[in-house]
């Protein structure tokens, strides 16, 4: 029966976290601590594909609590995040109360009708909820893991709202009540730093920037997630992706890319890497034009050859 | 490195931290009082094993931006130290004798942190022999030799002054187009029906239909970035600028006319100065971007400093409803192919490009300067003005043809 409960240590975070396959650094780790022993929200920050979303379905296994997963756009407001009432279905219950009571007869005040029909229309069984709802329902069995995943795609009247929400983990539903937790869920905030979050928001949680892992704790990464690339591929790939990652690229590989390339490089039956693999599969590493230009060098292929030829010398220094 | 913090009484700990915190706000980082608290809370639960674990916690506690994180391992470098010194803080000696000990001679390159770790009485200004060339004297690096560097006097604002430039910016609505965003209002005119405002009215009346409630998009002012140029060749309009670029900011407050804004300038490199700028007070606002800016009226180099926009700050302070002012004279030297590329993306990742030309004299020209040929294909609006003397004229350039500043492509 695995442990379901908190961990108790930095330490034991890191060995859970590793046991599903989680490579953190110890600052992660000692963040996702805090974050859940102080009952606060985790801001994580950092550029696309570092395994920020990651984290929060790896914790969510770890302890065995479900994930509410609030992705964010432009636009997105309560109706989308927090609940929305049926309309359909109010409307339809209005059309069957006039109906049953045309059948009983003219009888009956008509104010107590009224606020009888008030009542019906908005209670529960006419919400829909959403996310942040499901989130602090008190219903729930146990505290889910709330993932609101690309922040910065959201406007700032919803980091507004979000801020009341995160604060007291209650949401005020005027035609109904308050819905307050019974137990704060666990919180994970997102952004790719496409928009400056505001202060207010980052203050309520605890910051952590997800960078780039090095050479050796990519590898360990990469052999737990792909555990079919032979040993020397694994390292001849991460050698040249920490190289490419020197280089001023427009958008830099992240570990996703890394991993998504050593599994097509096993679908082309690679063991280890010449310059025309290189060259035919760097559009999975690179995602702008100019990137793969750059790296393809002039003429084409020669920079790839260059930078294989020292990613290959570099792999020799890696362990496992 | 296992070391024990608090060698001595347990209290001294939390006093510790708490100093450390006014270090960090003396060296500019906004640590208030809310996330010590946090910190305090934290180190009850961890981070007192290790100096690894400690460095860690407090890392997570006291900063929110990655940029502030190589200005806290400085400082922490420099607060946290070694038991021996750590004693002599608790038992109250000054700062001043552990960073003039020969032994561990302080690296605190970052001028700030100096600056909040001793007082100022104790500050020596360095003479330029010891300064070491290889060694940039703040954290962002120097730049080529030969590059001459001024510092900038600019005459405070008068008061004068400031209300004018506030009137004068009521005209600058045209820079800020309203486009419609994905948020609803409740609207008069037949449209898109609100059900919840429909069905809200049918339960207060019993269920009867007295008329739908409907609904209209929002629209709110575009955001603006400004790139103003403060090379050598446009120092004389500096001023104007930066004054320019400071009322505009402050001008959100009044309404929802004025959209965000965000300011950079360049000359040699490119500084962001939005934050800077957040001060009501002009005078204030100046003296802070006197003081971060150090490559006033030198040399001009436009493609590097597009180029750093757009790999550093595009993704970030642009949208598909960004407007970018540019202000500059184009004169750049050398290879032009890399600038009309530079441009190219900048026109590409904006909803339009204004460049405003204050070295130009007329409208209608042959652009012969390479710069000037490579820039213009990709702008949307071009506005050369001859002579701009005062915050007035820019206005007049900009705010007069406001109207006609619809985005249309060339």
């Amino acid at each position: 029966m695995p442990d379901t409960s908190l961990p108790s240590s930095i330490d034991d975070t890191l060995a859970r976290l590793a046991a599903l396959d989680y490579v953190a650094d110890r600052q992660l780790a000692t963040s996702v601590f805090l974050a859940l022993k102080l009952q606060r929200p985790l801001f994580l920050e950092g550029e696309p594909g570092t395994g920020k979303t990651e984290i929060a379905r790896t914790l969510a296994t770890m302890l065995d609590r479900p994930l509410i997963r609030l992705p964010c756009y432009e636009g997105l407001d309560l109706a989308g995040a927090a609940y929305e009432w049926n309309y359909g279905r109010q409307m339809l219950e209005i059309r069957l109360a006039e109906r049953d009571a045309a059948s009983a007869g003219v009888g009956g005040d008509g104010s107590t009708r009224r606020d009888s029909l008030a009542a019906e229309l908005f209670s529960e069984r006419f919400l829909t909820k959403r996310a942040l709802l499901q989130a602090i329902d008190p219903a729930n069995s146990v505290p889910p893991v709330l993932l609101i995943d690309e922040l910065d795609r959201a406007d700032e009247p919803f980091e507004a709202f979000l801020l009341e929400v995160l604060s007291d983990f209650q949401i005020t539903i005027p035609e109904l009540g308050t819905v307050k937790a019974t137990q704060p869920p666990i919180v994970i905030l997102t952004s790719n730093r496409t928009r400056e979050i505001h202060d207010a928001v980052k203050r309520r949680c605890l910051y952590h920037w997800v960078g780039f892992p090095d050479a050796q704790r990519e590898l360990d990464i990469l052999r737990r997630r792909v555990p079919g690339a032979s040993a020397e591929l694994s390292r001849q790939v991460v050698a040249f992706v920490q190289r490419l990652r020197a280089l001023e690229l427009y958008k830099l590989p992240g570990i996703a890319e890394t991993i998504d390339w050593t599994r097509a490089l096993m679908a082309l039956d690679a063991v280890v890497l010449d310059p025309a693999l290189v060259q035919h599969t760097l559009g999975l590493l690179l995602k702008y034009q100019d990137d793969i230009l750059r790296v393809q060098g002039d003429p084409p292929g020669s920079e790839a050859a260059r930078l294989l030829q020292q990613a290959q010398a570099d792999a020799r220094g890696l362990a496992g | 490195m296992p070391v024990a913090p608090a060698p001595a009484a347990p209290g001294h700990l939390a006093e510790n931290v708490v100093h450390f915190a006014r270090l960090l706000r003396g060296a500019g980082l906004a640590v208030g009082p809310d996330r010590v608290h946090t910190a305090l809370a934290a180190l009850q639960v961890a981070g007192l094993h290790s100096r690894q674990d400690f460095h860690a916690v407090l890392g997570a506690c006291l900063i929110d931006r990655v940029e502030h994180r190589v200005l806290f391992d400085q400082a922490f470098l420099l607060f946290w130290r070694e038991p021996e010194p750590v004693a002599n803080l608790l038992t109250g000696l000054p700062l001043n004798t552990d960073l003039t000990d020969p032994a561990r001679p302080p690296r605190a390159e970052n001028r700030r942190l100096t600056d909040a770790l001793l007082p100022p009485a104790a500050v020596q200004p360095l003479a330029d022999a010891d300064l070491d060339p290889g060694e940039p004297a703040q954290v962002d690096g120097g730049w080529a030799d030969g590059d001459a560097l001024r510092q900038a006097d600019f005459d405070t604002m008068t008061a004068d002054e400031w209300r004018a430039a506030q009137r004068l910016l009521l005209q600058l609505r045209g820079l800020f187009e309203r486009l419609p965003t994905r948020r609803s209002r409740p609207a008069a005119r037949p449209g898109v029906p609100d059900w919840r405002a429909t069905l809200r009215q049918m339960a207060r009346h019993g269920g009867e239909l007295h008329g739908l409630s409907w609904l209209k998009p929002r629209d709110k002012p575009a955001p603006l970035v400004v790139l103003a140029d403060i090379s050598g060749s446009m120092s004389r309009y500096s001023r104007m600028l930066l004054h320019f670029a400071h009322a505009l900011g402050q001008g959100q407050g009044q309404g929802q006319a004025a959209g965000r804004v965000e300011s950079f300038v360049f000359g040699i490199r490119l500084t962001r100065i939005t934050r800077l700028l957040k001060h009501r007070d002009p005078d204030l606002a100046m003296g802070q971007v006197v003081r971060a800016v150090a490559d006033w009226s030198g040399g001009t180099r436009i493609t590097t400093s597009l180029h750093d926009f757009n790999q550093r700050w595009a993704r970030r302070v642009l949208s598909s409803q960004a407007t970018v002012l540019l202000i500059s004279d184009g004169l750049e030297h050398g290879d032009t192919t890399a600038l009309a590329f530079e441009m190219e993306r900048l026109h590409k990742s904006c909803r339009r490009l204004i460049w405003l030309n204050p070295l130009l004299r007329f409208a209608q020209f042959e652009p012969r300067a390479g710069g000037i040929k490579a820039m213009l294909p990709h702008v949307d609006h071009f506005l050369p003005a001859h002579n701009l003397h005062s915050l007035a004229d820019l206005v007049q350039v900009l705010g007069g043809r406001g109207s006609s500043l619809t985005p249309h492509r060339h």
